[in-house]
């Protein structure tokens, strides 16, 4: 049966067969993945829930900033319309939320996976590339759809975020009153946060995936020891270290698949604020231009960047500086002059200096989402300075995040990196 | 210089360990901590009751159905139109404030706020502590305050039940400035200081509820997600086993 | 890649396994998608029992009460009108003047006069042709699209016509007799649109 069904395509269509054994039955990965090689089909995962829940969220969520009763806007009413009256959406909005969280946590794995093991390297690049443009997208295909509750964090957050666009030089102002289509976040920005968020930016994003995984099948996959498997084929052609990607991945992923979901479930049915951390307090209070909330800060994904911006005490050069931390990785390719991928056989000075920078990330994330505010007084009792320790503390590690990038290029650029020697063939596997 | 290394060093260790159960207790200082058991419905109940009687006369839920209410706490139609419902609202309808808005926002300069999602925003122990932190105090416009929430323009609703608290302030400083160091009750009401916190703690309980109404049950569907998942996750596991035994 | 020690049996028994249980799965999860789609908290709350104040309705006049989003018909028929009912020219231009369709009707509306006192009709004004709202021409006399009208309900998209009752007359697009909805007296001068009589199913 199965059989003459794909006899009856094939007939008509050859290009599909072909397409599934290019990208998997005969697309060969190396044998040797490990745990860190789960995070790329599970962001697919992932991306497969935020378009499926989003669909359906779409079907009940109205974009729209005007009031329905004093102080609350519809969209506002309408998100606990979808948590309240309608059939399971409290379900759909919880997945569609720690998605997308879940999102970045992935992405994130996913992204310094890449770092550890030089999959940025040649000849990937243009895969470390689209990689990062997904990033991109993805950022802001997140920040609308925090803006979409129209809570009082989505208004603040549109608010603060389009203010950046400020320190353009000379249009600044004209820009931010042409992206919020008003003078403040209101109801033009909703609804046209709603049509990218929902239409424009998954399209491009859809494709950019496309395009991702189009250029890696073309290369190959890297491995944790960052050897090139296509180096040593059999007699047919196919790379000793290789391994069909179906069934022998598709299986294994699938393992991580129910690991993964277990963790998200948890998640969803037992925590699906997270504390806060995934759905803030103050956003279950609705937009109010009057009220700025106590803690103003963005979600936690981009807390990492946000304080690289409040790290810097001014105006023009934060932004840059924000720019410029989201936009070095995409020169990592460049960066690094290192001949060996893997963080396995790379020099000491390298392995501390990943170690520092993962480092710097996260403690940055956690000065952008003000934990040290709480955390400083309860260490150094409460007559400290916490703005002062706050302040040296965030920009030792902004130091750390931007220095990564230059000991990086003059340990390899000068040749100061000692290697270790690199195997020909992978080593350990399960 | 060594020194501003063990700082980096103590506060970097202390955020990575503590950065969860920080945010966890967040707002903890000073609060009372709140007994919520959204599975003992007797509490609810109770709850709505003290909510419909002391609170619904000018704090709305808009998002909030009776009919839902009746289901959720095992009421039935005929105990909430009678006992709880004193608008005339339909059953199916929400629970609205019979004070309308516009005259709030005249008679208060602040329309009251909608408490339907006040848990959710404030957590628990704020609500319950706010209800127990009203004093008296003659310089304010509506001759309350409170402790928890400084200056808010609210009356104690509660204050028959719980009697009239006053102040207990330092001693004066330097400047003579004084602090509210505590509270006394100054003249008892109808329940006693027990009877109250758990009377306080009952409508904290249903003001959690409204917050989230589908809590309980989503916590209950949880279990069976997660069983599922770990049977299915077991089950990808062996499978990967059998066919990696081809890969040497 | 040495597959000659492989044991199909057990690979292909976890395959099904994994695949059966992973597809049980898939469609729980599609479960609370397709429910969502089902008439809401908010939907239903319209849906709800109807109050209708009879009293203010005089002899021969009707009044519509909004119900689930659709007008019902509460119409005050005069004797004369009650009379046309069993006249046997009316009967006899009837496509189910019976009202033998039961889905048309709760079992305590079949009857001659659809409805549970011959004076009053409790109907929902949608004509089952393609769902316009009917007028209510009371008239006994001749009307430009009937000769021989004696009152009742004329479609004006695609010239349905129902006697005061409510059933469809033949030769006429509409293909069913107008819905009466479930409903019962609270008492003499309130009827409530929406709800069975004790004891009575629809």
């Amino acid at each position: 049966m199965a059989g003459a069904i794909a006899r009856w395509f094939n007939e008509r269509a050859p290009g599909l067969g072909v397409m599934y054994r290019k990208h998997l039955t005969e697309y060969y990965a190396p044998k040797n993945f490990n745990v860190m090689y789960y995070f790329g089909s599970l962001a697919m995962l992932v991306l497969v829930n935020q378009i499926l829940t989003g669909i359906f969220l779409a079907m009940f969520y109205k974009p729209s900033a005007l009031e329905v009763f004093p102080g609350t806007s519809e969209a506002f009413a309408s998100v606990y319309y979808i948590m309240r009256d309608v059939d399971w959406g409290w379900l759909i909005r919880y997945m569609h939320t720690t998605g997308a969280s879940m999102f970045f946590v992935v992405v994130y794995l996913h992204m310094f996976r890449g770092i550890m093991y030089g999959s940025y390297k040649r000849p990937r690049e243009l895969v470390w590339i689209l990689g990062m443009l997904i990033f991109l997208v993805l950022m802001a295909e997140a920040f609308m759809g925090y803006v979409l509750p129209w809570g009082n964090m989505s208004y603040w957050g549109a608010k603060v975020i389009i203010s950046l666009f400020s320190a353009v030089p000379v249009v600044g102002e004209t820009l931010t009153h042409w992206i919020m289509g008003d003078f403040n976040p209101g109801d033009a920005t909703l609804n046209r946060f709603f049509s990218l968020h929902v239409v424009a930016l998954p399209m491009v994003l859809l494709l950019l995936v496309v395009l991702h995984l189009a250029a890696l099948h073309e290369v190959g996959s890297n491995n944790p020891d960052g050897v090139e498997i296509k180096k040593h084929k059999n007699e047919r052609g196919i790379p000793l270290d290789g391994i069909p990607f179906h069934p022998y991945y598709t299986v294994k992923d699938l393992f991580g698949v129910g690991v993964f979901l277990l963790i998200c479930a948890f998640v969803i049915f037992y925590a699906p604020g997270m504390g806060g951390w995934f759905l803030e307090h103050d956003n279950y209070m609705p937009a109010n231009h009057l009220v700025t909330p106590a803690a103003i800060k963005p979600a936690w994904y981009f807390t990492p960047f946000y304080a690289i911006l409040r790290m810097i005490p001014n105006k023009e050069l934060g932004v840059l500086a924000l720019l410029l931390s989201i936009t070095l990785p995409f020169l990592l390719p460049w960066i690094d002059r290192g001949k060996v991928k893997s963080v396995r056989y790379r020099g000491v000075l390298y392995k501390w200096a990943l170690g520092l920078f993962a480092l710097s990330f996260i403690c940055l994330g956690l000065l952008g989402g003000e934990v040290t505010h709480e955390a400083i007084p309860a260490i150094f009792g409460p007559n400290v300075d916490v703005t002062t320790v706050d302040n040296t503390f965030g920009r030792f590690w902004v130091a750390v995040y931007f220095g990564f990038y230059l000991f990086l290029w003059v340990y390899t650029y000068f040749g100061f990196e000692k290697t270790r020697p690199v195997p020909e063939r992978v080593t350990t596997h399960d | 210089m060594t020194k501003r290394i063990h700082i980096f060093l103590a506060l970097t260790l202390a955020l990575l360990v503590g950065a969860v159960s920080v945010q966890a207790s967040e707002g903890g200082a000073g609060l009372m901590s709140a007994n919520i058991n959204l599975r003992d419905q007797a509490s609810l109940q109770r709850g709505a009751k003290l909510f419909f009687n002391y609170c619904s006369g000018c704090h709305s839920l808009h998002y909030m159905r009776y009919s839902r209410m009746a289901r959720d706490l095992g009421l039935t139609r005929k105990e909430v139109m009678q006992n709880l419902n004193f608008t005339g609202a339909r059953f199916q309808g929400h629970a609205i404030a019979a004070m309308p808005e516009a005259d709030a926002e005249k008679w208060f300069g602040k329309a009251p706020p909608d408490l339907s999602l006040m848990v959710a925003q404030k957590g628990p122990d704020y609500v319950y502590s706010y209800l127990n932190s009203f004093y008296l105090d003659p310089t304010r416009p509506v001759g309350w305050n409170n402790t928890v929430f400084p200056n808010a323009s609210m009356p104690n609703p509660l204050w028959e039940l719980q009697g009239l608290q006053v102040a207990k302030l330092s001693t004066p400083d330097s400047k003579g400035k004084t602090e509210v160091i505590g509270l006394d009750l100054a003249r008892p009401g109808s329940m006693t200081p027990a009877q109250f916190h758990a009377a306080s703690n009952d409508l904290t309980a249903f003001l959690t509820y409204v917050s989230e109404p589908v809590a309980v049950e989503r916590q209950s569907l949880g279990i069976w997600v997660l069983l599922y998942l770990a049977a299915f996750t077991l089950l990808a596991y062996m499978l990967k086993r059998e066919y990696w035994k081809d890969v040497h | 890649m040495a597959n000659e020690d492989v044991d199909h049996g057990r690979r292909r028994f976890l395959t099904y396994t994994t695949a059966a249980v992973g597809g049980v799965g898939v469609a729980a999860a599609a479960v609370p998608f397709i429910k969502s789609w089902e008439p809401s908290a908010r939907a239903r709350a319209a849906g709800a029992p109807t109050m209708a104040d009879i009293s203010k309705i005089e002899s021969g006049q009707m009044v519509r009460y909004p119900w689930r989003g659709v007008p019902v018909f509460v119409v005050n028929r005069t004797q004369a009108q009650v009379a046309t009912l069993k006249m046997k020219d009316v009967i006899d231009r009837l496509r189910d003047p019976d009202s033998n369709e039961t889905s048309q009707q709760p079992a305590y509306a079949k009857n001659w006069h659809r409805s549970l006192k011959p004076q009053w009709l409790v109907m929902i004004g949608i004509c089952t042709h393609l769902g316009c709202v009917p007028d209510y021409v009371p008239k006994i006399g001749p009307e430009p699209f009937d000769p021989d009208w004696k009152s009742g309900f004329f479609c004006p998209c695609h010239k349905s016509r129902y006697d005061i009752a409510g059933r469809v007359y033949q030769d006429v697009p509409a293909p069913l007799n107008m819905v009466i909805p479930p409903y019962h007296f609270v008492d003499d001068t309130h009827v409530q649109i929406g709800v069975n009589p004790p004891g009575e199913k629809s």
